[in-house]
């Protein structure tokens, strides 16, 4: 009896709860759909803003902004080549310098280190992640940069910048701030991301497979190369592209160690300049409506294209190998 | 019921208070923004007026004032006269700044060497590169320069310290005036930039070899090594007080209009080479007039006794004559 009543207790409320449900269902859907379509609203509008603010300066310097080495505000000229060219040059160097590294990192987290020390290394890495982009331009501009003007730049001048063809990277006058510091900087705050990414897609290989490549005879290095590469082969290039992301955009700490220097050169031991370094700078001192403010608006929208385009260009690369 | 009686004692207490305590806001110049900050302090008791200042640059504190956004603003760079109409603005100076050459140059005594302005142009256009450059070499006779590169360090933030300078070396060179130009930023042909005058100090203290222009609050207050300059009647000078408060005195107020004088290079020989003012722009037509009768109060207060003050924080202050021509713009304000 008493389970009876309570199973047609049951029936008599369920209609009802149902009806809840379902309403709760709607509610839900709507907000889930609202958030998502608001992020791409937000986005448009973003991107249409700063467009509408560029589009002075696209007006009157025309294609010319964008192979222009030109940033005069007396003469009221802008040009995005060098900044375009700083953050390329960069971030690129950074991910050079980072990725090797991170791989290194996360190889020895997962397969070589012994598990008391996994712990605090992980740990550290991810640390690493949680300092302050400020303190890293202050330790790039007092410590790193002198140490690298001392230590780093004498030796690679002497020997590399001899050697014909390449030589003009590496020769530079002596100077605390450069693109090759701005790169190792970076290289360094990059790292965490892509080495926590790749740490964790390392763990979540099936078992089964490595024990399998053991089994038949595989190396450490085989089983990281055949099996478990091929299989995060796509979180992997994600955390990379995290990583890149990161570099393009970050303004503090480059503006510390870069020099920011309205100069094209083809050294690495140059300074030169970004263009979120160089927005961040420049932008509280423009001028209400003129078209220097204009112009660093116009950067603002290259450097949106740009993140676009890596974004795009990875999606490409991420796409599964069978299906073309 | 005795709820009731603190709560009569607290409106007693909170209501004169209310109505005594008035507050203002302010933006713009980080030049100033010490000196405000402090006529802020010392003068909240006599004016009952509080002052809420973000020193976000100049540019910045123009434009807020003319989007209303705050009740003044402050510039180190004057506006033209067109331009205060325009936005229905008025502008006055409140104290002089100088600017000082810090130099680090391994062997020699920063303090003991000289340059002129010509000098130190070429050295910002790249024409001179090399501390024991003949050019160099004639105004310090007898003194050891190293054969040193020369990394000439500049703001890369737009500043109103840029503006002095690149104006001094526009005045003493025509190569300089024709190919940079004046202005907050220009296109540097020469050296590297650094954020803020915090960061140039820092750059020419990390760099063998370095020199930077700093305001000379920044440097007397951090004990920069800085360098003797010419003046206009060719006579070299360490920055003191005294030199800055010389340019000032012989500057032509009178002929400028809006305070817009031009104080560097100024003729006399006990004048610093590179000075200027810092300035305020205060709405003509202030949506609430009270809010400007207190701006005006604490600058009035300020002009009157933030001498000491400002003389503290390595400011000048204005000469009298220019204090009494400041108050008597203001009737421009309407302040009714």
């Amino acid at each position: 009896m008493p389970s009876n009543s309570l199973s047609e207790a049951a029936v008599l409320a369920g209609p009802a709860r149902r009806r809840g449900h379902r309403f709760g269902d709607i509610l839900f859907a709507g907000i889930a759909q609202a958030s998502g379509l608001f992020v791409l609203g937000l986005l448009g509008a973003i991107i249409l803003l700063l467009f509408l603010g560029a589009l002075p300066a696209f007006r009157a310097e025309g294609a010319r902004f964008l192979v222009s080495a030109a940033w005069n505000p007396v003469t009221d000229h802008y040009g995005a080549l060098v900044s375009v060219y700083g953050t390329l040059v960069s971030s690129v160097l950074a991910l050079l310098l980072a990725v090797p590294l991170a791989f290194g990192v996360a190889y020895c987290l997962t397969e070589l280190a012994p598990g008391w020390a996994r712990r605090p290394i992980g740990t550290a890495v991810e640390l690493l992640a949680a300092v302050p982009s400020i303190i890293y331009g202050m330790w790039g501009f007092f410590q790193l940069g002198p140490w690298v003007a001392a230590h780093v730049q004498p030796v690679l001048t002497a020997s590399l910048g001899r050697v014909p063809g390449i030589g003009a990277v590496f020769e530079a006058e002596p100077g605390n701030s450069s693109l090759f510091v701005a790169a190792l900087v970076l290289a360094v705050m990059v790292l965490p991301f892509i080495a926590a990414t790749m740490r964790d897609v390392f763990l979540t290989v099936p078992v089964m497979f490595k024990e399998s490549a053991f089994g038949l005879g595989c190396t450490k290095w085989e089983v990281m190369r055949h099996i478990v590469l091929p299989y995060t082969r796509t979180a992997v290039v994600g955390g990379i592209m995290l990583g890149l992301g990161r570099a393009l955009g970050e303004t503090m700490a480059v503006t510390f160690v870069i020099g920011n220097t309205n100069r094209i050169s083809a050294s690495l031991f140059a300074p030169g300049n970004t263009i979120a370094s160089l927005v961040a700078l420049e932008f509280p001192e423009a001028d209400q409506g003129s078209l220097h403010l204009s112009a660093l608006l116009a950067l603002g929208f290259l450097l949106f294209v740009i993140s676009f385009v890596v974004l795009a260009v990875s999606r490409v690369l991420l796409r599964p190998r069978g299906r073309n | 019921m005795s709820f009731a009686r603190i709560a009569l004692v607290l409106m007693a207490a909170g209501v004169p208070a209310a109505g005594w305590a008035e507050q203002i806001t302010g933006a713009g110049s980080t030049l100033a923004q010490p000196i405000y900050q402090k006529w802020a302090d010392v003068s909240a008791k006599a004016t009952g007026v509080t002052l809420n200042y973000q020193g976000v640059g100049s540019g910045a504190g123009i434009k807020l004032i003319e989007q209303r956004t705050v009740d003044f603003g402050a510039s180190d760079a004057p506006l033209q006269h067109i331009e205060l109409v325009r936005q229905s603005l008025t502008q006055f100076p409140t104290v002089i700044g100088a600017v000082d050459m810090a130099v680090n140059v391994p062997g020699v005594s920063g303090d003991a060497l000289r340059l002129t302005g010509p000098v130190i142009a070429d050295i910002y256009m790249g024409k001179i590169t090399n501390w024991n450059d003949p050019a160099i070499a004639k105004l310090n006779p007898g003194m050891k320069l190293p054969d040193l590169k020369i990394a000439p360090v500049y703001r890369a933030d737009g500043s109103g310290t840029t503006y002095v300078f690149t104006g001094y070396l526009a005045k003493v060179s025509p190569d300089f005036k024709s190919q940079v130009g004046v202005a907050k930023q220009v296109s540097w042909p020469a050296g590297q930039g650094a954020k803020g005058t915090a960061g140039v100090a820092g750059a020419v203290k990390n760099t063998s070899g370095g020199i930077g222009y700093v305001e000379s609050a920044y440097a007397t207050l951090n004990h920069l090594a800085v360098a003797e300059l010419r003046n206009h009647d060719g006579k070299f000078l360490k920055p003191s007080p005294a030199a800055f408060a010389a340019a000032a005195a012989t500057a032509d107020w009178a002929a400028a209009d809006d305070f817009a004088v031009d104080m560097n290079d100024q003729p006399g020989a006990k004048s610093w080479p590179i000075v200027s003012t810092t300035f305020v722009l205060v709405p003509t037509n202030p949506k609430d007039p009270a809010r400007a009768r207190a701006v005006l109060k604490y600058f009035g207060w300020a002009l009157k006794n933030g001498d000491k003050a400002a003389r503290e924080l390595q400011y000048i202050p204005l000469p009298a004559s220019v204090k009494a021509r400041v108050m008597k713009s203001w009737s421009a304000v309407a302040v009714q």
